[in-house]
């Protein structure tokens, strides 16, 4: 049995309301207690336990990406569930939820199993599959949802497509509900600017690239609310990056519906400038939106309207991003910056570092269910991560621990890393 | 930097005079003879011996330009692409004497391209070559025709010819 | 003033000076076209490489007339007549060309940004002979020189583009070039093919074609791809004709001095009226004699120096 120490650090725990000078007990991998800092504590080490001296640190509870593209099955050569675990530690993420969009589709117990096993064995991380909405990622009919629930998944989508017809995405929100899992929705029109490949606005314009505007989004999430509406389901917004999509969804909050939704750092850090010089690392889906855009995601933040960060995670091997612009990937690699991007937030003073904890723990284990996750509440899983929030370093995509490099973030100067992340009482990370 | 006059306004008018008669003597006359400057200054002290010509014969010549920069042997060689100028070639100039005229005679290079541009525009009876200045130094079997002044220079020396309708002044000056 | 670039991509990066030094030296080359033997000693030895992932007459021959006039080996790889390019990527291609150690690649592609990209991997200078719907900068050049010529200036002149501007890469170079150089630049067209924030570049923007070329000097009409049609941006090529078209009627609008160009090829009858196209304005010719003078000067200027 494990027992871990974690002395002197300030510890930061939302769900229990604690901000101070704290020492953490774990003991067989569950907080055993969390007494005030005793700098005698432990001063003769004992053999059974390992002591971490946190001084100067911040000690929170691990952080959970509600949306990661781990790649396995089918596109290992992207990333696979060890090295996406590994780039999840390295970012402080004790629990990632891996999207369906595998080959074969995570819509179907087998596959979850698969994934669940591959975790158990290899993983560094809590690995959390969401299963598939529609057979085959295909929008056509539901998948086998009550048996994705029972082989493990936390969750239902299918990113990185919209459910196409209303009437399916119905079925789902009703089918959904006993079984509490919350329908996570890629929201875009399939029709409107079909083509397009980056922001609809003047630099599009500029570049003679094929526009997305704001309103694909808008009205994906419109109708989704509406739907939410109509079934009573629990709807949540992937990716958010609209300032009209955030005004919906704060509708959606004040009208009393079930309706959450997430943000990644890149859509409140980047705007679609960022693509000039047909970068192909600032090419994802959806795109990144303009400076108006951003204010509105960041008073979002502020005001719960948004309720979890999250990375989108999205490996694209190299063969995939050194291609023209319009043919390129979407997508980048978020585990390992998300930390130190969403920190200029509170730096900003968008947000304070406590809300920020909520945005990446506590409010995703709520979302997600997960309740003995997000807190350090006596008896929760000793995940927990340990931040120096004054670290100054150079991010090198040559050095992440992702299988792949595509980050437009390369060679940025980042405050904040994280030093230690600790899963299940275990040290699975240090910088 | 040390610099020495060596041909004055008056110095100059007397060489291009002395040249014209020269021309006048080696051929016989002025029939048939073309004359073409190479810019910048080429060109203008071949529309002054061309007005000598007209004040000795009382007959104006043919005057053009030739650039010979297209023709070039160290084009890429240099850090920047050396600016073009204007090539006129007035009349044909199929069996007809053509004189090259430049301010100053050095390695001979240029010579050599002015001569392959004449040639690609036709296969003149002969080509003579007028210099103000020869300051040696030559790197092409070369030799100029006409010349109104030898002057001796070491390699560091520049040689810089002044013109009037270029510079405001008539003069030839060697700088350090 | 000299031009110290390894790639002519965009107009949009050029300086107004860097405009005019390809303008006056495309000028000297208008008269070695016109000599006897048309062709200088200038690049002797050097290799360009032609590479169009696009089926292109007039652009690819004036390219390749250029090259030969200054002496350069030119090779033309076009993806209709060759399998190295086929299913290979442009990262590979240009690995395999640049192992033949071409001094320029000139490059159209049907993928905006497919030049930049390629500058990137390779030593050698890459010119944009078009890519997608950004920029097409020679022909951009050869309409400046051909405007400049007719009028004697660009500043202060009016200039009128119609057409399908949201797909167009000779309408963003052309008001780039166009602006840059002091002239006042009016678009028109229906406003399905006007792209997003258009007037930010520098330009007005009109829906009726009578209201752009009001006292125009120069009227540019770009081609329509009828293949358009089928993503209905305009709802019938005779609609089109009837009320964007330039016709002889509508051309009363601009002044009297009015001239016409068209990057051809043209579409008779649906962006421009026979009449109008074959008319004492049409400046047409002018601008394909100037194709060859431009790109030899881009030529000269991109190789002519040794960056070094």
């Amino acid at each position: 049995m494990n027992r871990l120490l974690i002395k002197g650090g300030r510890v930061i725990d939302p769900a229990s309301g604690i901000d101070g000078l704290f020492d953490v007990y774990a003991v067989g991998g569950k907080i055993a207690a969390v007494k005030p800092y005793e700098p005698s504590a432990f001063s003769l080490q004992p053999n059974d336990w390992t002591v971490i001296d946190a001084a100067g640190l911040v000690i929170c509870p691990g952080f959970i990406d509600m949306h990661t593209h781990l790649r396995e099955p089918g596109y290992e050569y992207k990333e696979t569930v060890q090295t996406g675990a590994m780039a999840a530690a390295a970012g402080g993420f004790t629990s990632v939820a891996c999207m369906a969009n595998t080959n074969p589709v995570n819509d179907n117990a087998s596959v979850t199993r698969y994934i669940l096993k591959k975790a158990q064995e290899e993983g560094i991380v809590n690995v959390f599959p969401v299963g598939a909405i529609s057979s085959g990622l295909k929008g056509e009919t539901l998948a086998e949802i009550g048996e994705l629930k029972e082989a493990g998944c936390i969750a239902i989508s299918d990113d990185g497509r919209p459910i196409v017809s209303s009437g399916l995405m119905r079925l789902a929100l009703e089918y959904a509900k006993p079984f509490n899992l919350p329908v996570i929705s890629h929201c875009e029109d399939a029709w409107l600017a079909i083509d397009g490949v980056m922001n609809e606005g003047f630099i599009s314009t500029k570049l003679g690239l094929k526009g997305i505007p704001n309103a694909k989004e808008d009205i994906m999430v419109a109708r989704d609310i509406a739907l939410a509406e109509l079934t009573g389901g629990r709807l949540h917004i992937a990716h958010i990056s609209t300032k009209g999509a955030v005004q919906l969804v704060r509708n959606a909050k004040q009208n009393g519906l079930n309706v959450t939704a997430e943000v990644t750092p890149h859509h409140f850090t980047l705007t679609d400038e960022a693509v000039i010089g047909y970068n192909t690392n600032a090419k994802m889906n959806p795109p990144l939106r303009t400076k108006k855009d951003i204010d509105a995601i960041k008073t979002g933040l502020q005001d719960g309207t948004i309720d979890a960060i999250a990375t989108d995670h999205a490996p694209q091997n190299s063969d995939e991003k050194d291609v023209e612009f319009d043919k390129a990937a979407n997508g980048i690699v978020g585990l390992e910056t998300a930390l130190p991007l969403s920190l200029r937030l509170v730096a900003e003073g968008v947000m304070s570092f406590n809300t920020l904890i909520e945005k990446l723990s506590t409010n995703p284990a709520k979302l997600l269910g997960l309740d003995s996750k997000g807190s350090l509440k006596v008896g929760a899983d000793a995940d927990i991560t340990i931040v120096d929030l004054n670290k100054e370093w150079v991010v090198d995509a040559k050095e992440l621990k992702s299988k792949s490099r595509n980050t437009p973030f390369d060679g940025w100067k980042m405050k904040g890393r994280v030093v230690k992340t600790i899963v299940s009482g275990k040290v699975v990370y240090e910088e | 930097m040390k610099k020495k006059h060596i041909m004055d306004a008056k110095g100059i008018e007397r060489a291009l005079t002395r040249i014209a008669h020269e021309i006048i003597e080696k051929n016989k006359g002025v029939e048939d003879i073309v004359i073409l400057g190479i810019p910048t200054r080429g060109v203008h002290i071949a529309r002054r011996l061309s007005h000598i010509f007209k004040t000795i014969e009382g007959a104006a010549l043919p005057v053009g330009s030739v650039d010979a920069t297209l023709y070039r042997d160290d084009i890429g060689m240099k850090e920047v692409q050396p600016a073009l100028k204007r090539t006129d070639i007035p009349v044909p100039i199929d069996n007809k004497k053509v004189i090259i005229v430049d301010d100053v005679l050095f390695t001979g290079r240029t010579i050599r391209a002015a001569m392959n541009v004449i040639i690609d525009f036709g296969r003149p009876a002969n080509i003579q070559l007028a210099v103000l200045i020869d300051r040696g130094h030559r790197e092409l079997p070369i030799r100029a025709d006409y010349v109104g002044k030898n002057a001796p220079t070491s390699m560091q020396e520049k040689v810089k010819v002044h013109l009037k309708e270029t510079d405001g002044v008539d003069e030839v000056v060697v700088e350090e | 003033m000299r031009l110290k670039r390894k790639d002519i991509l965009a107009i949009e990066e050029l300086t107004k000076d860097e405009i005019e030094l390809i303008l006056s030296t495309a000028e000297s080359f208008k008269e070695v076209s016109e000599r006897e033997i048309k062709k200088v000693p200038t690049l002797r030895g050097r290799t360009i490489i032609n590479l169009f992932y696009e089926p292109s007459t007039r652009t690819r021959t004036s390219f390749e007339i250029a090259a030969k006039r200054m002496s350069a080996d030119a090779i033309n790889i076009s993806t209709s007549s060759s399998s190295v390019v086929k299913g290979e990527t442009l990262k590979d291609t240009a690995r395999n060309l640049e192992a033949m150690n071409p001094d320029c690649i000139v490059l159209r592609h049907p993928s905006s940004g497919a030049p930049e990209m390629l500058a990137r991997l390779v030593r050698c200078s890459v010119i944009n002979a078009g890519d997608g719907s950004h920029e097409h900068p020679s022909q951009a050049l050869l309409d400046l020189l051909t405007v400049k010529e007719r009028f004697g200036r660009i500043a202060g002149l009016k200039i009128a583009i119609a057409g399908d501007i949201a797909h167009s890469r000779v309408a963003r170079s052309n008001i780039h070039g166009f602006a840059k150089l002091g002239a006042e630049v009016s678009i028109a067209g229906p406003p399905t093919m006007m792209p997003s924030e258009i007037e930010k570049m520098g330009c007005k923007m009109f829906y009726k074609v009578e209201d752009a070329i009001r006292d125009a000097h120069v009227i540019m009409v770009l081609r329509i791809q009828l293949e358009r049609q089928k993503t209905g941006l305009f709802p019938t090529a005779r609609e089109y004709s009837k009320l964007f078209a330039l016709d002889s009627k509508k051309l009363e609008h601009a002044a009297k001095d009015v001239v016409i160009l068209h990057p051809g090829p043209i579409n008779r009858g649906i962006e421009i009226s026979s009449d109008v196209a074959d008319g004492k304005y049409s400046l047409i010719l002018e601008q394909v004699k100037n194709g060859v003078a431009v790109r030899m000067a881009l030529f000269y200027l991109l190789m002519g120096g040794s960056r070094e």
